[in-house]
């Protein structure tokens, strides 16, 4: 169990480049998850921290030795890869016992830890069988079983879940977060399904284009986006965007007019087009009575679209050439083409500097 | 199950050409085997098309009044250095090619191919000029080392697309559970690649076998089967020489045999 720190790496593949120095600190027993879109450089960076690739620039820390050109056997880590790697030459018993062979756990222990990791991942019956008579969910859960039977200083987990059916992969969220805390190690865990990451997580780290955009709790991502990416990656349905320009405490938009709080005025001095955010479920009708704790700014549109989702709704409404998403519980009901008042609730809103794209507010 | 009628024409001439293919093979080796062992009267009586009685004598006499048996020993032995000595350098620069990027490789790639367009001929005499100097002429070891040069090319080709068919994750995977780059190789990619590599050694034993033309040039007193037999048979009765081709071919029937199933799969990936 050591912690874990990477300061400035960069990996570059050729013109690509994959990791654009990251720094990231990440405590004894944490678990973190890197969550972006595909392509973005999270698998690189496990590569990075487990030794399989070695950066072109920056270090890599586990508590205060440099491990950054250390062999990977000699880092004391365990990886789940994303195309799995279990042994096709090996039967899912021998697979999970390899390691535990290579480091020398009595024969008897070996049996019961195996036993142990395969009725946790309820892959019980199949210990006899060779990875070509296996489906690829339980090929994963025999590359995660094979990971967590050597208790490893840091756990590395590169999508260990992401074949698995919707069921089976919420059982084994729970399974896997509650093992890490039993065990307090360190976890590195990559996904780029945002439930997930928001569920499991002690800290997330959210990745664009080989960069950390932030790193923070579930709450802190969510709620203080720090940037126009993140406030657009995580959340489903996505978070509304629209230009406003500035001038002093009004944003207009060209169709509609904003008035903010006097006290927005320092806040906006200076910036003369800013990018507004507002999430679909912080938009209300006005008809249903604003809940408590909401600062409304009231407008009006037209209701362009229903999507109803059985417990929520989400209204498409126009104002002018501006969509807003608006998500209202499933018993709300409202015609296609009618007029509506909704507030936006200013405590809510985020504002982004159109420039440099990072929040204001 | 109806058939229609382009369909029925296009088996048949299938089987018909896959029939003409299979003779076109067997029918010598037929032969071949017969003659072996027909006793040698029935052999040269002109009445009879194919002789109906047989012994073991011709084989046994190419084998130990001829003293065939030496030099088949003497093949024995070349072709086991050869692989052994084929398989140390080009296994590793097979596996380099599958698995690392450097300046410069596929010039690497080329120039191993172009290697394999030099006529043994060609070789022959250069071969035996450096022979003679270094005190290599007339030994085993430079039989051996001369046809380590004509199955290097292969060896490094074929088992680095062995390698290449083998994701490199299974490797790291090993490397990250605490296997060294060594380790790896030796308890995951090798016994993954076995069956290929096994393959690959039958194919430079058969090669090496039958190799005749450098074997005659370079050793004289010990020679090995094909080059000995070149030389005895010439002068033999009929029967013996098809003693001598049973005596051939034979090894290479067992093996190929044997790793049919695997001399499939590395043509399969060599295509590829
Ligand atoms: N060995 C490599 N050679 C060349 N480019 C590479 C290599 N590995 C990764 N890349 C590139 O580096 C970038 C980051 O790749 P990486 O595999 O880390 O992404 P990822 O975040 O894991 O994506 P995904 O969610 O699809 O798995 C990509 O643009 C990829 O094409
Ligand atoms: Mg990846």
């Amino acid at each position: 169990m050591v912690s874990v720190r990477l300061e400035n790496l960069v990996k570059r593949f050729g013109k690509v480049t994959a990791v654009d120095h990251i720094s990231l600190a990440i405590k004894n027993g944490e678990f973190v998850v890197l969550l972006g879109p595909s392509g973005c450089g999270k698998t690189t960076t496990l590569r990075l921290i487990s030794g399989l690739e070695l950066p072109d620039e920056g270090r890599i820390y586990f508590d205060d030795s440099d491990v950054t050109y250390l062999p990977p056997k000699e880092r004391n880590i365990s990886m789940v890869f994303q195309s799995y790697a279990v042994w096709p030459h090996m039967t899912v018993y021998d697979n999970i016992a390899f390691p535990m062979r290579i480091k020398k756990v009595p024969e008897d222990e070996i049996k019961r830890k195996v036993k142990w990791a395969a009725e946790l991942l309820r892959i019980g019956e199949l210990l006899d069988r060779y990875p070509h008579q296996l489906s690829g969910g339980q090929k994963q859960r025999v590359a995660v079983a094979r990971a967590i039977v050597v208790e490893p200083a840091v756990l590395l987990m590169d999508e260990p879940l992401s074949n698995l059916d919707a069921l089976l992969r919420m059982l084994m969220r729970s399974e896997i977060k509650k093992l890490q805390r039993r065990l307090k190690v360190t976890t590195i865990y990559v996904t780029h399904d945002q439930v997930e990451a928001m569920v499991m997580a002690d800290r997330v780290a959210v990745m664009n284009k080989g960069r950390i955009m932030q790193i923070g709790t579930t709450e802190e991502i969510y709620n203080k986006p720090a940037n126009l990416f993140v406030a657009g990656f995580i959340g489903s349905p996505r978070m509304n965007f629209f230009e406003a320009s500035v001038s002093d405490t009004i944003l207009d938009t060209g169709y509609f007019k904003m008035k903010l709080p006097e006290e927005m005025k320092q806040v906006l001095e200076g910036y003369e087009t800013v990018i507004v955010g507002i999430r679909p479920e912080d938009i209300h009708p006005v008809e249903r009575g604003i809940p408590p704790g909401v600062k409304p700014i009231e407008l009006e549109g037209r209701v362009d679209f229903i999507e109803p989702l059985g417990s929520d709704t989400i209204i498409h409404l126009k104002i002018g050439e501006i969509l807003l998403l608006v998500k209202v519980p499933g018993s709300y009901i409202v015609e296609m083409g009618r007029k509506l008042k909704v507030a936006l609730d200013f405590n809510k809103l985020h504002i982004f500097d159109k420039k440099t794209e990072k929040a204001i507010l | 199950m109806k058939m229609y009628k382009g369909e029925a024409l296009k088996m048949i001439l299938t089987y018909a050409l896959a029939s003409i293919i299979v003779a076109w093979i067997l029918v010598p080796l037929g032969l071949i085997f017969i003659s072996a062992f027909a006793v040698p009267k029935e052999y040269y009586n002109i009445h009879k098309l194919i002789p109906l009685a047989f012994t073991t004598e011709n084989v046994y006499t190419l084998l130990f009044v001829l003293k065939a048996w030496k030099s088949t020993l003497n093949s024995l032995i070349v072709a086991g250095l050869t692989i052994a000595i084929s398989f140390a350098l080009g296994l590793p620069t097979g596996y380099s090619l599958a698995r690392f990027m450097f300046k410069g490789k596929d010039t690497f790639k080329l120039l191993i191919i172009g290697l394999r367009m030099f006529p043994v001929i060609v070789l022959a005499i250069p071969f035996t000029v450096i022979y003679l100097k270094i005190g290599l002429a007339d030994t085993l070891i430079g039989v051996a080392l001369a046809h380590t040069a004509m199955s290097l090319p292969f060896v490094v080709l074929i088992t680095s697309s062995l390698f290449s068919g083998i994701p490199v994750d299974y490797e790291e995977a090993g490397m990250v559970f605490g296997l060294s780059r060594f380790e790896a190789f030796f308890r995951i990619t090798l016994p993954l690649a076995l069956p290929g590599l096994a393959a690959a050694a039958i194919f430079v034993f058969i090669m090496s076998w039958n190799e005749v033309f450098i074997a005659s040039v370079l050793v004289l007193v010990n020679r090995t089967l094909p080059a000995d037999i070149l030389v005895s048979a010439l002068n033999a009765p009929d029967p013996l020489k098809f003693a001598a081709g049973f005596i051939m071919v034979l090894p290479a029937m067992i093996f190929v045999f044997f790793a049919r199933k695997y001399l499939i799969q590395v043509w399969g990936i060599t295509i590829r």
